[in-house]
């Protein structure tokens, strides 16, 4: 299952390399063609020649990850973070290191040394490590250098009522919906790209954009849930099985209102639950494209993930049919969405 | 007052129509339409371009001199969207663009469909505790059915305040940038008394007030030799006010730095030259935080030289801000007789 394979390969931002491998393999034959650019995008494409709108769908590849930074004459590996994470999640968790996937535990040093109220205070990532075993620096040298990166290692299962727990939701599952899309045929030129390091400056989709010159884009997302104890309703961005939930505004984009109303119709005529994005901070691909060249209009939809941006996050597949049901419908109503925008 | 070119009579018009309107980032489709009526009867080519920006072309009378020139003035203003509403009917919200909470306790704020809100607060043990997150709209919605139907998600709020005048001030909400927007309609008017030999894109731009977003591929698509933002710019002439040199009275501001540009030396120099050679009263502008059109304009493609002339404005980003017309008059001045020189190629070595 496309979802569970994509969450559990190590991805992160700057080695996306193996989730593009597998994503390639997965769309190879229900797309025209597609190639891989210099920062490591992979654009597909179908329907090139058809008339338009062209449209662009975009996933991220890469989740958020570790980088080793130094290994400690102890054989501890220091690292620091790629993309936003928060520092209280770190501690404790097991992270998978290097091309080889070498086991490790994220533990604090000196533990055994922290006053009492040292330990009610986050550590911070500057003084944590990962512990892989190894007693020296030479033998940590035999899996490991500088430079390589740390995933988490958490495996996706079912938890609960079609709730799943894995790690990477953000944005695997988005690049698992965006592979199920291109089984679909359009009557407009359909560009799919599964682009990198969203989570460290939305870079890759900025040069996918220009190269791909698109009228209007879709993004892809997971986003934030945080339908749990002691948060304010208006603070809790989404509510986990309430559907694929609609941005109004995010920190990077203000989605061209007609793109948003398209997808709420979409949503109503065919009856599909769904949901605000009611939070405004946090950004998508969708900020650094609508800016490419002379401008896109793009918009996002997302699904839930109770827990983002830490090892091990919920999402309900309910959410994720519905959220592919969504985007189909709007792709089925593009038409008429476009014809709404400004410069139309 | 009497100004060197610019109809002051018709300037002060054209902001007490389009000050008023609703146009908060990512909806400036109102003020778009009544800028569009001026701008259609004065302009060789008008376009949408595909974020909603407004572009205006007045071509030049040509020469081996001629250029290509953007200004730009944005039409949006700061505003509060809405993200939730509680089950008794209150809209939490979401700032566009820049805001303060103290500015925003107690005031009226109106949606595109004409409802009023007003803004309230939780209660706080400690003023200092206030922030956007613990304020809402109330807009008296008997519960979140009736809100949600008035002011669903995704609904944007503008300050609800007039435009009043006071001697040579105007005071009222949007004079960022709804002036600078003015002082291009009445530029676009003066080029026709004084045809420029450049080809003038006026470019009446969307979303600056969150990022400076319309400017940025408006520039993209037009490509200039040169660029000048409109905009307004703070005023340190109030009580223990901020150190700045701008004052209401003082004249155009010519800009030199602000937290998104430094003006290109040559762009800046000419300006200081153009106003010095004419008689038009200006001063010199640093603003040490902020931006404009032009810090996106000039980081377009491989570059453009790019300034600005600000009209300086007390209580920025409030439902008061404040204008002296023959600021706005000077800047609108000093555009048209820029605009109707000739422009050497800059020697910036």
């Amino acid at each position: 299952m496309i979802l569970r394979e994509l969450s559990e390969i190590p991805g992160v931002s700057g080695d996306e390399h193996r989730v593009r491998e597998r994503i390639w393999q997965a769309v190879r034959d229900r797309v025209d063609g597609g190639r891989v650019d210099s920062l490591g995008n992979l654009i597909t494409w179908k329907g090139a020649g058809k008339p338009g709108p062209k449209v662009m769908i975009a996933a991220h590849m890469d989740e958020i990850g570790l980088m080793i930074t130094r290994i400690d004459n102890d054989g501890l590996l220091r690292f620091r973070t790629v993309g936003g994470i928060d520092d209280r999640v770190l501690a404790a968790k097991a992270v998978r290191v290097g091309p080889d996937a070498v086991p490790g535990v994220i533990g604090m040093k000196p533990i055994h040394l922290l006053k009492a109220d040292e330990a009610k205070k986050p550590v911070p990532e500057q003084d944590l490590v990962i512990d892989i075993g190894a007693a020296s620096k030479e033998q940590a040298e035999q899996v490991v250098r500088p430079g390589h990166y740390a995933a988490f290692s958490t495996a996706y299962a079912e938890v609960g009522d079609g709730v799943v727990k894995g790690k990477a939701f953000d944005d695997r599952a988005g690049c698992a919906l965006l592979v199920e899309l291109l089984a679909l045929e359009f009557p407009f030129p359909v560009y799919g790209v599964f682009t990198v390091q969203e989570e460290i400056g939305l870079r890759g989709a900025r040069v996918a954009a220009y190269d791909v010159a698109p009228d209007l884009a879709l993004v892809l997302e997971g986003t934030t849930c945080a339908d749990i104890p002691e948060t304010e309703p208006h603070g809790q961005s989404t509510l986990l099985g309430a559907g694929p939930a609609i941005t109004v505004m995010d920190g990077t984009n203000i989605p061209a209102r007609p793109l948003v109303e398209g997808l709420v119709a979409a949503a109503e005529a065919r009856n599909i639950p769904w949901q605000w994005k009611r939070t405004a901070f946090g950004g998508t691909d969708a900020g650094s494209i609508h800016l490419s060249r002379a401008g896109v209009p793009a918009a996002t939809v997302s699904v839930p993930c109770r827990y983002i941006h830490s090892p091990c996050a919920f999402m309900s597949l309910r959410d994720f049919e519905n959220t592919r049901r969504l985007v189909a419908g709007f792709l089925e109503d593009i038409p008429g969405i476009a014809a709404r925008l400004p410069g139309a | 007052m009497s100004a060197r070119y610019a109809d002051t009579a018709r300037l002060e018009q054209f902001i007490r129509e389009l000050a008023p309107a609703y146009g908060p980032s990512g909806h400036e489709e109102a003020v778009r339409a009544l800028i569009r009526r001026h701008v259609t009867p004065l302009a060789d080519e008008v376009l949408v371009d595909r974020l909603g920006s407004l572009i205006a072309l007045i071509r030049g009378a040509g020469g081996t001199d001629a250029r290509r020139i953007m200004i730009a003035a944005h039409m949006d203003e700061i505003g509060l969207m809405v993200t939730h509403i509680d089950d008794d009917g209150l809209l939490r919200f979401a700032a566009v663009g820049g805001h303060k909470p103290a500015t925003l306790l107690g005031e009226r704020v109106v949606f595109a469909d004409g409802t009023v809100g007003a803004i309230g607060a939780e209660k706080l043990d400690d003023i200092k505790d206030l922030k956007l997150d613990r304020m809402f709209i109330d807009i008296g919605a008997a519960g979140r059915e009736e809100a949600a139907a008035r002011t669903p998600v995704g609904s944007t709020a503008v300050f609800h305040q007039e435009i009043t005048a006071s001697g040579s001030r105007l005071i009222g909400k949007a004079l960022d940038d709804r002036s600078g927007c003015a002082v291009l309609l009445e530029l676009m008017h003066q080029l026709r008394a004084h045809p420029s030999p450049h080809d003038v894109y006026c470019v009446f731009s969307v979303q600056e007030e969150v990022g400076l977003r319309g400017a940025r591929t408006a520039a993209y698509a037009i490509e200039p030799d040169l660029a000048l933002a409109v905009d307004v710019t703070a005023a340190g002439d109030t009580p223990k006010g901020e150190k700045l040199n701008m004052t209401l009275g003082g004249g155009a501001a010519i800009k030199v730095k602000d937290d998104s540009l430094i003006a290109h030396p040559w762009v800046r120099q000419l300006l200081v030259d153009t106003a010095a050679q004419q008689g038009i009263p200006y001063q010199m502008e640093v603003l040490p935080y902020g931006g404009t059109d032009a810090g996106a304009i000039h980081l377009t493609k491989s570059g453009v030289p790019a300034g600005a002339v600000s009209i300086p404005t007390r209580y920025l980003h409030s439902p008061v801000e404040m204008v002296d017309m023959r600021d706005v008059a000077a800047a609108t001045d000093l555009l048209v007789a820029m605009l109707t020189r000739s422009l050497e190629d800059p020697s910036f070595r």
